[in-house]
């Protein structure tokens, strides 16, 4: 009677005050009569009628309520605050189950899990019902089964925590090592028990996962890296084996493949409509090739051909040129540049529980797939590529036989070159455009194309493979630092048993 | 590396005098000039510029261990700066440990350790309390780090392009080494901040005069090692090793060990270099031991011309001359300047400046031979 009479009071003021909104609210029944009062138990000093005040608004409010919790907090308390905040996250999350964004109904079903309110259970399981994208109809069964586990009956919970085990889920593995503490003590009830056991099966489900989610993250983290290993070298181990030759400006010509992504999207960025520029990484690809081709070209024409037979000082001159490279791209552009992946390249997908896989690197990976076949066609499957392996073989019998040595050595060398001008324009998705980004791998490189040994596809690609892949297998124990350090003596170890390489060239012409 | 240097026997019979003018100039006019003239004459050379060219010279002493396995064996190591970095290391670690509680933080550690949280000194730091194992050690442990390397490098028959990647790889991972701060040796920093040397203050003009004639008295020591090296049948056998190790091989000798003998004795010179840098400089980082800095040092001796060893020195002191004039002036056309210089050295001249002289040298020789027989013929037709 108190309460109808406190009802009616609280709405002659609520009248009185806020005249309009009222108005609009008196034409409904009885729901906004409980939200209203609700709402004013929201600022109530006692700590359950604020609860169940929360409890209420969550269960039958949506956020057309939202201006009036606004309105209220404008001059609110901090407890006031507090007890608005959960309930306008509610409101604003179940808004976002439907959201056309993925990410936002996922991440939205991530946080209500996580709100520990069970009222949401059902918002989650009509949401879940509709739901069509697998990873965000996965983040809202567990974030059912995660409230579920806070839920009062035991059967209920041992059903969560096994759900949860069947879902691998990460997130509930604190919860569940909570409830796992208590079994077999001894003042614990059998329920207890019961839940106890259910969470220890559940939570070694999820580790067992855990191991091996790792593992396959590795794999691919290593092979990533291997990948963009043997995009920079192919192009270094294919020069080396025509010419004996290892070029130390290699990552500077990448650097050139880098700025020329850069420049092509700025050119981009002025002149072409911003529906259209998300096209320019891939304008940039023959433009990365090209300008880095032309000076593989000029490079050979005015250095290299000079020190035919003289690998040491060859690699001498060419440094002095990555030198001056190097100077030269800072001066002219500055230290820090960065090119912006287009969009199709961001994010990424999942494709099990805890194994995330970017797109630009699943890119990078398939381009190294692409060029080692392309290369692979053009080296053995064309009359180009049959000169450069005759070349590569034997060079003056090549040249008796009518062959253009010198000609082959400068395509081969301009080819090269582009071949490293578009590892650097790969290399934009990872990383800054700075001069300095050939040196981060180049020794590394070189390091595969000393394994790998003189001029064979095979080896390169097995090279960086080992390389990249021993280097993210050791990362996690030893720290990056230490990592390469025993990479270093692996690679030195291994010469031991094969001074040249994985396939070295046998017979008489072995020895150069 | 099949091309043969010319012969140079003749020109190195002829270094005799001039080594021992030069010599006397660096040991004895330079020093006087330092003390005697007073300040503002014009023969007065500063102490700030003896103490630079005593650094040169410290490089030169490298580039002489350098000339050694490149110029002569044909060995191109890029991974020098190893070598050098470790004798410095050494030096420094015993520097840092006689400044005592006199540091920043007044701990009886090296600050940057106190920086670091670390309350006991790591035991490979106590042997470097004493002066003697200190230099002992500058010079044993790159040469025992290169006997490793070496051994394992030269016995697989590792060599031209290979060896030369693979010590580049390892100036890379020294580098990353010692920029580790948990392997206590001062970080990315270094070790910095000495006071003393056997008791006597660095800042004294007069100890950085003592260490100046130290150095040059090394380096002549230096050469006439290499020098006895050279004349000495090992030096017959690895200048063939640098022709054609094929050919050695087969006439029954073992490259391997003299290619290793070598080059245990350059890392021995590169740390003896490295010891004397750091009391001259007073400071040494991992930056100074990484790729690039390795690389330079190459490049010394290409360009005083390999295979002299005047060469090396004249290399070592010239370029590094340059690099104080252009980087004080110029500082960001340096690298340009350095990048041109290996291009230019390498393609038009492969022997240096000593090559330049030599070939100045022949072409007077011969202009005097054709005058003499131009004016023999004129005498036989009057």
């Amino acid at each position: 009677m108190r309460r109808i009479v406190g009802l009616a009071l609280l709405w002659c003021m609520a009248w009185v005050v806020t005249g309009g909104l009222a108005a609009e609210a008196h034409t409904s029944a009885s729901p906004p009569m409980q939200l209203e009062q609700a709402l004013k138990d929201l600022s109530s000093e006692e700590e359950s009628a604020r609860d169940l005040a929360i409890h209420v608004l969550i269960e039958q409010g949506d956020s057309t309520w939202l201006p009036r919790l606004d309105a209220l907090r404008a001059n609110a308390d901090r407890s006031l605050r507090m007890a608005i905040k959960p309930v306008a996250d509610a409101w604003k999350h179940r808004a976002n189950l439907t959201s056309l964004d993925a990410d936002m109904r996922r991440s939205a079903a991530t946080d209500l899990g996580t709100g520990g309110r069970t009222v949401v259970i059902p918002w989650l399981e009509a949401a879940a019902a509709t739901e069509s994208h697998r990873w965000v109809r996965y983040a809202m069964e567990e974030s059912i089964q995660l409230l579920k586990l806070a839920s009062d009956d035991p059967e209920v919970k041992a059903q969560a925590a096994e759900k949860l085990g069947e879902l691998r889920s990460q997130n509930a593995v604190p919860a569940l090592k909570a409830l796992a503490q208590g079994v077999g003590e001894p003042n614990s009830t059998q329920d207890q028990n019961h839940v106890a056991r259910a969470a220890a099966v559940a939570i070694d489900q999820i580790e067992t996962w855990n191991v091996w989610s790792t593992a396959i993250e590795t794999l691919f983290r290593g092979i990533s890296l291997s990948s963009i290993l043997l995009i920079m070298s192919v192009g270094l181990a294919i020069v080396f084996g025509l010419m004996g030759v290892i070029n130390m400006a290699h990552g500077e010509l990448m650097m050139i493949g880098a700025y020329a992504t850069f420049v092509m999207q700025e050119c981009f960025k002025v002149y072409v409509p911003a529906d259209w520029f998300d096209a320019y990484y891939l304008a940039a690809l023959p433009a990365a090739f090209l300008a880095a081709a032309l000076f593989g070209l000029i490079l050979e024409a005015t250095v290299i051909r000079f020190l035919y037979g003289r690998p040491l000082e060859t690699m001498l001159a060419t440094w002095g040129v990555s030198l001056i490279l190097i100077q030269g791209a800072r001066i002219y552009f500055g230290d820090l540049t960065a090119v912006a992946a287009p969009t199709w390249l961001n994010g990424g997908t999942q494709v099990m529980v805890g194994v995330f896989l970017p797109f630009n690197r699943l890119f990078i990976i398939g381009l190294s797939i692409l060029c080692v076949t392309g290369i692979y066609l053009l080296l053995f499957r064309s009359s180009v590529g049959l000169r450069v392996r005759a070349v590569t073989q034997n060079r003056n019998m090549s040249a008796c036989l009518g062959i253009p040595t010198r000609k082959v050595d400068a395509y081969t060398f301009a080819f090269g070159s582009g071949l490293a001008g578009i590892a650097g324009w790969a290399l934009t998705l990872v990383g800054n455009v700075e001069p300095g980004l050939g040196q981060n791998y180049i020794v590394d490189s070189f390091m595969v194309v000393v394994t790998g040994g003189v001029g064979k596809l095979a080896g390169t690609i097995i090279a960086s493979l080992g390389i990249g892949g021993l280097n993210k297998l050791m990362e996690p124990s030893l720290g990056a630092v230490y990592a390469k350090v025993l990479i270093l003596v692996l690679v030195i170890l291994f010469l031991q048993r094969r001074p040249s390489g994985l396939f070295a060239v046998k017979g008489r012409h072995a020895e150069g | 590396m099949a091309e043969s240097l010319a012969p140079r026997s003749n020109a190195e019979r002829n270094e005799g005098p001039i080594f021992w003018v030069v010599g006397f100039a660096l040991l004895f006019v330079l020093p006087v000039l330092n003390v005697l003239p007073a300040e503002d004459s014009w023969l007065h050379v500063s102490d700030f510029a003896l103490n630079r060219f005593g650094k040169f010279l410290a490089f030169a002493i490298l580039a002489l261990g350098l000339d050694l396995i490149w110029g002569y064996a044909g060995i191109l190591s890029l991974g020098q700066g190893v070598f050098f970095g470790l004798g410095a290391y050494c030096m420094g670690m015993h520097l840092m440990l006689t400044i005592g509680s006199e540091g920043v933080y007044g701990s009886a550690l090296p600050d940057f350790m106190v920086w670091n949280q670390v309350t006991e000194l790591p035991f490979f730091w106590k042997p470097f309390y004493n002066f003697s194992a200190a230099v002992l050690a500058g010079l044993l442990v790159p040469a025992g780090f290169a006997l490793l390397f070496g051994f394992l490098a030269f016995r697989s028959r590792i060599r031209g392009v290979y060896f030369a990647i693979i010590t580049q790889a390892l100036a890379l991972m020294a580098w990353l080494i010692f920029n580790r701060n948990e392997t206590n040796l001062g970080g990315t920093n270094g070790l910095t901040d000495f006071k003393t040397i056997l008791g006597f203050r660095l800042s004294e003009p007069g100890t950085q005069l003592a260490l100046y004639v130290i150095t040059v008295l090394c380096l002549g020591g230096a050469y006439l090692l290499c020098r006895w090296i050279i004349v000495s049948r090992a030096g017959r056998v690895l200048i063939a090793i640098r022709d054609s190790e094929q050919r050695v091989l087969f006439s029954g000798y073992s490259p391997a060990n003299y290619k290793l003998f070598v080059f245990v004795i350059s890392a021995a010179l590169a740390g003896l270099a490295g010891m004397l840098y750091v009391p001259q400089v007073g400071i040494i980082t991992p930056a100074q031991m990484g790729v690039l800095p390795s690389l330079e040092m190459v490049i010394w001796v290409a360009v005083g011309g390999r295979a002299t060893l005047v060469g090396a020195i004249v290399g070592a002191v010239g370029v590094n001359l340059g690099r104080s004039i252009l980087t004080n002036h110029f500082p960001e056309l340096w690298p340009f300047f350095l990048g041109g210089l290996f291009v230019v050295v390498v393609l038009l001249f492969p022997d240096g400046v000593m090559g330049i002289t030599r070939n100045v040298r022949e072409k007077i020789a011969k202009r005097s031979i054709r005058l003499r027989k131009t004016s023999v013929v004129e005498e036989e037709q009057a």
